[in-house]
């Protein structure tokens, strides 16, 4: 028999965008695209990524608490993205869910002890009695008083609430607990007593736990592996240990510059990231992460300094998403709204376009100058369509072209990066598939 | 005169009125914040750090609230005993805050340019609508806005989380404060933009000469931003000291404990034992005795600790009995901090 508890296959969750009478579609929000990875028997695997990533969606998808739009979900080797409602039932009792805030998963009116024998009730299990004892056993199996059962959710502090809610998902007896930020409203203090307390009582009831979560301290703490998502993609996924020593992903590597240090003698955060994560109704072209990438490939054309061509690429990635507004620029210089502008104002505007953008003056590269300040003056001359072809000419960048699927990496696990793509070692690409790869 | 320091706050005492009984959000609180420098107020839920924070310029509600006693100067100025149109002239000027939700400071009809214009106008005018506009784009250029010249027009709905909490420092700091109070500007923020903005923040007050006071529960954040630290537990000053020696060498068992309990160290994590005590009932004596692994009797009885120097360093002092005359500091057990592997990954390159 399979060690693996559950494998996700190519899961995708779209929502459609519509409008009009007919509900047309308009775009789709491509909250999970296309992920796979498994969770064996009484492992923890986390998903981390930043909010807008579709953890918490993939977590939902999973459960299909929402239906997915595509792809596969099995668990023991069944796929229940074919279950009918009987059937699901019966999952649902064998994959249990907590979420981040513990206010909101109580009714205020029933008694903690009512709370945690309700599912029981609904999978029809015992008569009132047994149910309130399963009750009162678990509240003391998970580090609270039995005679709490009595007591309302109001009177519990967040951390008791996060302790009954976990009581709640474990009454049921389920194989796979998916935890969405389960200590992420809690005090640091509060939360390490939570986070001990899921792993003994996952090493108790040998549990599976998807851990979702933003925060990689937490992560390193809980997990095993550890699945890295950016924009409904999964950019790499490996042991914690080579997640965190030897990040291969310039998202991973971005992630963890970001985490503030404890040591003040070593301090000087820099995720060394800019922009923001783009609409996931209108992901890039190419490789999601290419508009924020620090690691963004030059084209074999030019050669120039690694900063500045990012900022030729964050002006790209300005004009090609969202387009320019020169009215801002015109007035940044002093023109009236009719006036045209001199020469000077022109040098003045392209300057301004530059400094916005941390570019410097001049370009190391020779070419890419001349390309560059020409297209600047075609861009604030309004003539910004050919200052854009221009540009793109020689400065697009091989990320444009292709999201890149998993390939193997010299630290032996798989990364989803272009960088990688020549990498002669001979490793284990892992996480996906063979339905998803190969594009 | 620069030895002075910019603000300095003694005995503080802010306490609410409610119908549960009396809170002692701040129960006795001393600090000082010099110039150019930051000083961090870190705790808990429920330790008073925002309470301390927001009764230097009295922006806390009163009532419910009461600043019972104690003495807040600021440049020499009493700001206690200043009347509340004094106040807002401070506050205005010299003194600026930033929160959390950058969701609440900003008006939602007007644009970011005309709100921070309105700052510049009402403070420190004499500049033409032209110079004025283009001083609004230069702070939100400097705030790291991209396009700030396009966006300068635009609502604040338009604006991302992390670019609204830039938008509002910009608008903090369009009055040049000498001064800037910053209760967990980065919290509701992702790491990626928490990071961003503490270089910011690092960068601006260079440039703006200014103090920061961050407010924080994230010990983390501390460590990257500031020049010392004050570590509150239950409305007292639990360990003071520069951040470097309070970091290498936490003195104090709850600083000590809240090292501990971090997730992602490499080292096993620990537990505090117990749970935050009720702000309208703290113990006796040291408030965090009851949860306290070294405690004794004596700890659970009278008036908290007095301040007591660690390892005969003055300036990094901590509420507690076993830095005292009669007791011997070396019961309670170091922890490094510093040796320690950081959660960074060494493994990153970084450009």
């Amino acid at each position: 028999m399979s060690e693996t508890l559950l494998e996700v296959r190519n899961l995708k969750k779209h929502f459609p965008i519509t409008q009009g009478l007919f509900n047309r579609e308009v775009a789709r929000v491509r909250a999970v695209d296309g992920i796979s990875f498994t969770v064996e028997r009484g492992e923890t695997v986390g998903l981390v990524g930043e909010s807008g990533c579709g953890k918490s969606t993939a977590a939902e998808a999973i459960l299909r608490l929402e239906e997915p739009t595509d792809g596969s979900v099995l668990f023991d080797d069944q796929d229940i993205t074919t279950y009918d409602d009987q059937e699901l039932k019966g999952f649902r009792r064998e994959a249990q869910m907590i979420f981040q805030n513990p206010d909101s998963s109580f009714d205020p009116r029933m008694t903690v002890g009512e709370s945690i024998a309700e599912p029981l009730e609904i999978h029809g299990v015992g008569p009132r009695s047994r149910r309130e004892e399963i009750a009162r056993d678990l509240l003391d199996r998970v580090g609270l008083n039995a005679d709490d059962a009595d007591r309302y959710p109001h009177e519990l502090s967040g951390g008791q609430k996060q302790r009954v809610a976990l009581a709640r998902a474990l009454v049921v007896n389920p194989r796979m607990i998916v935890a969405d930020e389960p200590v992420s409203a809690l005090d640091v203090s509060v939360q390490a007593d939570v986070i001990s307390l899921l792993k003994d009582i996952q090493a108790e009831f040998d549990l599976s736990i998807l851990f979702i979560s933003h925060d990689m301290s937490v992560v390193r703490e809980m997990c095993d592996r550890v699945a890295v998502m950016y924009l409904g993609e999964i950019v790499e996924l490996a042991d914690t240990e080579t997640i965190f020593e030897n990040p291969q992903h310039p998202y991973t590597k971005a992630l963890l510059s970001a985490i503030p240090t404890l040591d003040p003698t070593r301090r000087g955060i820099d995720s060394g990231l800019t922009g923001e994560v783009p609409e996931p109704s209108n992901p890039p072209a190419g490789c999601n992460f290419y508009t924020r990438c620090p690691e963004v490939i030059q084209p074999d054309a030019i050669d120039v300094d690694q900063a500045a061509y990012r900022g030729v690429m964050d002006l790209r990635v300005t004009l090609k998403r969202q387009g320019i507004e020169l009215d801002g620029l015109r007035e940044f210089v002093g023109l009236d709204d009719d006036q045209t502008p001199s020469e000077t104002d022109i040098a003045d505007m392209c300057s301004e376009l530059r400094r916005e953008h941390d570019i410097p003056d001049r370009l190391d590269d020779r070419e890419a100058e001349s390309t560059l300040s020409e297209a600047l003056d075609q861009i604030v001359r309004e003539e910004i369509t050919d200052g854009v072809e221009q540009l793109g000419e020689l400065f697009e960048s091989p990320c444009e072209r292709t999201n890149p699927a998993p390939r193997p990496t010299s630290a032996g696990h798989a990364a989803a990066c272009l960088h990688y793509d020549d990498e002669p070692v001979e490793a284990d690409t892992g996480w996906v598939p063979e339905a998803a790869q190969g594009d | 005169m620069s030895t002075e320091p910019l603000l300095t706050v003694e005995g503080l005492k802010t306490h609410f009125h409610t119908e549960d009984g009396t809170v002692k959000a701040v129960d006795g609180v001393d600090f000082d914040v010099r110039r150019g420098e930051t000083v961090a107020i870190v705790g808990e839920s429920g330790s008073g750090k925002t309470v301390t924070s927001e009764s230097v310029t009295k922006i806390i509600d009163i009532p419910p609230g009461e600043i019972v006693e104690g003495s807040v100067t600021f440049d020499g100025m009493e700001l206690s005993s200043m009347s509340s149109q004094e106040l807002q002239s401070i506050r205005g000027e010299r003194i600026s805050h930033i929160f959390q939700n950058p969701q609440n400071g900003l008006n939602p009809v007007y644009t970011v340019g005309r709100q921070i214009a309105e700052v510049l106008k009402i403070h420190k005018d004499g500049l033409s609508k032209r110079e004025r506009r283009r001083k609004v784009v230069d702070l939100l250029d400097r705030t790291g806005i991209p396009e700030a010249s396009a966006r300068v027009d635009d609502y604040p709905h338009e604006f991302s989380g992390g670019m609204k909490q830039r938008v509002l420092i910009a608008m903090a700091l369009a009055r040049d404060p000498d001064l800037l109070i910053a209760d967990e500007p980065t919290t509701a923020l992702d790491v990626t933009i928490q990071a961003q903005i503490l270089q910011l923040l690092e960068e601006l007050q260079d440039d703006f000469d200014m103090s920061i006071i961050f407010v924080t529960h994230d010990l983390g954040v501390v460590s990257e931003i500031a020049d010392r630290v004050v570590v509150m537990y239950s409305g007292k000053v639990m360990e003071r000291g520069d951040i470097e020696s309070v970091f290498q060498n936490p003195s104090h068992p709850y600083t000590q404990a809240l090292i501990e309990c971090l997730p992602g160290r490499g080292d096993s994590m620990r537990r505090i034992e117990g749970s935050l005590p009720d702000p309208t009932d703290p113990p006796e004596g040291c408030r965090f005795s009851p949860r306290c692994e070294y405690a004794t009797d004596g700890c659970k009885a009278g008036d908290q600790p007095p301040m007591y120097p660690t390892d005969g360093d003055e300036t990094h002092t901590a509420s507690c009995v076993y830095y005292g005359p009669e007791h011997d500091a070396g019961v309670i057990e170091e922890i490094g901090v510093g040796d320690q592997q950081s959660t960074r990954a060494d493994g990153g390159e970084r450009q």
